[in-house]
């Protein structure tokens, strides 16, 4: 079976918009107030990224005219899994806004099902009221001048981010599940998990950029969100601490492979976590008091909801890593 | 309520704009690093009460340290403010352009405070140690901590470098707070003698509301642990936890807290637990869950032995009777 080209996310914008920044900040794990000293980026910067799905992130100079004929669109375009769209809320935006345009009614034809995926941001400046004029005056502006141009309904989206809060991370979990195939089948299954145990909301995050793949489909709730993603920083920051090997170590018996986490807070909210895999973590929060009696019912349906999961990504990726296993060692029978 | 309550007078003290309040707000007021810019110049002499562990009560004494208040504190206010010191924490601001100056207003302080408390505690911080670059910070830091020394006549001083943005302000206020706490021989025994029992890496000691450590007691596997510092990263680790959840369940961080943390992995199991009204502890054992479930069964146990211990103060009555188990075993839940 040929392997299916990598999802690509493809970040433009026009120059100093906050590109690399945010690419830096979700993915390289940069402290927000570090980009200040990145450097303008000045030819396209390919990313790809190992996790449990793999894909690419495309860091575009804001100044590189792509549209000219010069550029293969099929190069840039083709196998793109969205388009981000970068606009700095703080700066004047009907040039960026313009140029969105073009480039959407230019890829269009040719590629109708890229999601194009608006960021407005930088907002962590903008008062609570400015913000939300700002977002209305740009979703208005961009559907207008499309709608003008003769294209309705143009899959386009917007999020309000900056690098300074989680709305970064928040904004590209949701660009990011929509490039994922069994996107309904894992809210399926975690709904399940939910609606049996009793938990508030849940996510499945990739530990190391801190995106979530995919929640139960209640209303996001931006509290637990946030208590989720500094729990993940709490539990890998105390394995970075304590977890060294050494050679006098006494195990003292069996234990799971995966690791396991729950806090109990002083209201007693509990946020449980579980590893699913290499990249994934499963992170709930639970509001019932009940819920510290039944922890040994609530790991085994974790338990349960993990067998699943891998059996629904072992389809696409693990199968053929362990193809691959098997060829190597097999020239090796002599030995 | 009984005679040993302890008050203890703390004077922080230092060049006007050194830091003092800052520090002060995040360790004991629960201020985040990036909300101190808030703070205006302190004006005279704050006076705070800092309830610690208990039975210990820091009065704290924020010194205002502009000059003109420096010369009172010295010259009319001189017998008001230096005596009953039990800790005098006198703050340098590394960036300072000049520090002769800074040494010799020390002097007078130190001077004036020999002279009215003679047994006091003094702990020099060299602050804002983050401005310099990371190659120059230790031989920097050793050269001005050398300079204070040389300036401290007869008392014997503890210097710490420290930042509010990393977890060297918790080292530094860890290192002051572990002077002042009564009984804590007695503590650091029964720990040492609980660690053994329940084969643990690492257990520390942090105060409730701070999360300073108060003591810690390692296995040999556990002081090869990599990570020297990692009693301060906790510190900050868990406070910053702390502040994400009282944000989020809308309450004060003050009143926001932990009940309890579990952590199993396959390298490691950490257990996080309120000990006493005003601790908690954090145990770190090697894997095996039943033998971890064992370690928080028996912490829970001896929570009530180590109330007696930092109460009634006399070391006698060890090891503990909760803990008392037939040799070799662990505990097991049904003997109770």
């Amino acid at each position: 079976m040929p392997q299916e080209p990598k999802p690509r996310l493809l970040l433009m914008g026009l120059r100093r918009s906050g590109k690399s920044s945010i690419a830096s900040v979700v993915f390289h794990k940069m402290p927000p107030n570090e980009t200040l000293f990145l450097e303008s980026t000045t030819r396209i910067q390919k990313d790809s990224i190992h996790s449990f799905m793999d894909f690419q992130v495309w860091d575009f100079p804001g100044q590189l005219e792509y549209t000219e004929p010069s550029f293969d669109l099929e190069d840039i375009f083709g196998s793109l899994g969205a388009l981000v769209w970068v606009i700095d809320a703080q700066d004047d935006y009907l040039d960026s806004i313009s140029r969105l345009n073009k480039t959407i009614l230019a890829i269009q034809a040719h590629y109708p099902d890229i999601n194009v995926e608006v960021f407005i941001h930088k907002v962590d400046g903008l008062s609570e009221e400015f913000r939300t004029d700002t977002f209305q005056d740009i979703v208005q502006l961009i559907s207008d001048e499309l709608h003008d141009n003769g294209y309705e309904n143009a899959p386009v989206h917007f999020y309000l981010t900056s690098i300074y809060d989680y709305s970064v991370f928040e904004a590209f979990s949701k660009v990011i599940q929509k490039l994922i195939p069994n996107l309904s089948t894992l809210e399926n299954l975690i709904n399940t998990l939910c609606n049996n145990c009793g938990f508030e909301k849940t996510y499945l995050f990739d530990v190391l950029s801190k995106i979530y793949i995919a929640s139960d489909t209640r209303p996001v709730d931006m509290s637990c969100y946030e208590m989720c993603s500094d729990y993940i920083d709490v539990i890998v920051d105390i394995s970075e601490l304590y977890g060294y090997e050494h050679r006098d170590r006494k195990i003292k018996g069996e234990q799971a492979q995966e690791a396991e986490s729950h806090v109990v807070l002083h209201d007693e909210t509990m946020i449980h976590l579980m590893e699913m895999n290499k990249y994934l973590c499963l992170l709930s929060v639970i509001r019932n008091p009940e819920a510290k009696e039944k922890k040994g019912l609530i790991d085994m349906n974790c338990r349960t909801f993990q067998e699943a999961l891998n059996e629904v990504f072992s389809r696409s990726w693990e199968e053929q890593e362990a193809e691959q296993g098997q060829l190597k060692a097999r020239p090796d029978p002599e030995h | 309520m009984d005679g040993r309550k302890k008050k203890k007078k703390v004077l922080l003290m230092g060049k006007s704009g050194s830091g003092k309040s800052s520090m002060r707000s995040i360790i004991f007021s629960n201020y985040v690093a990036k909300d101190v810019r808030r703070l205006g110049a302190t004006i005279d002499v704050e006076h705070s009460h800092v309830k610690f562990m208990g039975n210990l009560t820091l009065n704290l004494w924020d010194c205002g340290g502009q000059d003109a208040f420096m010369e009172t504190y010295l010259a009319s206010q001189r017998s008001n403010i230096f005596s009953d010191v039990a800790v005098l924490i006198y703050v340098f601001d590394i960036e300072s352009r000049e520090v002769d100056r800074d040494l010799d207003t020390y002097h007078a302080i130190i001077t004036a405070l020999k002279e009215y408390s003679p047994h006091a505690y003094v702990f020099c911080l060299v602050h804002k140690l983050d401005l310099i670059q990371l190659e120059h910070r230790t031989r920097i830091y050793e050269e001005r901590s050398a300079l204070i020394r040389s300036r401290s006549d007869n008392f014997a001083i503890d210097t710490f470098g420290s930042s509010i943005w990393d977890q060297s302000l918790y080292k530094a206020w860890a290192g002051i707070v572990h002077r002042l706490i009564p009984n804590l021989t007695i503590i650091e025994r029964f720990l040492e003698a609980f660690a053994k029992r329940i084969d643990a890496e690492d257990v520390i000691l942090f105060e409730r509301s701070t999360f300073l450590t108060v003591t810690s007691v390692s296995s040999e596997v556990g002081e090869a642990n990599p990570y020297k510092d990692r009693h301060e990263r906790l510190s900050n680790i868990m406070k910053a936890f702390k502040h994400c959840a009282a944000r989020n369940t809308h309450t004060t961080p003050a009143s926001a807290g932990f009940v309890v943390m579990h952590t199993k992995s396959p390298l490691y199991n950490v257990f996080l637990g309120r000990f006493t009204d005003n601790t908690y502890i954090f145990v770190v054992v090697p894997p095996g869950e039943a033998a971890y479930n064992c370690a928080v069964l028996n912490t829970m146990l001896a929570r009530e032995g180590f109330a007696k211990a930092t109460n009634t103060g006399y070391g006698d009555g060890f090891p503990l009777p909760a803990m008392e188990t037939p040799d070799g075993e662990t505990t097991n839940s049904n003997n109770y």
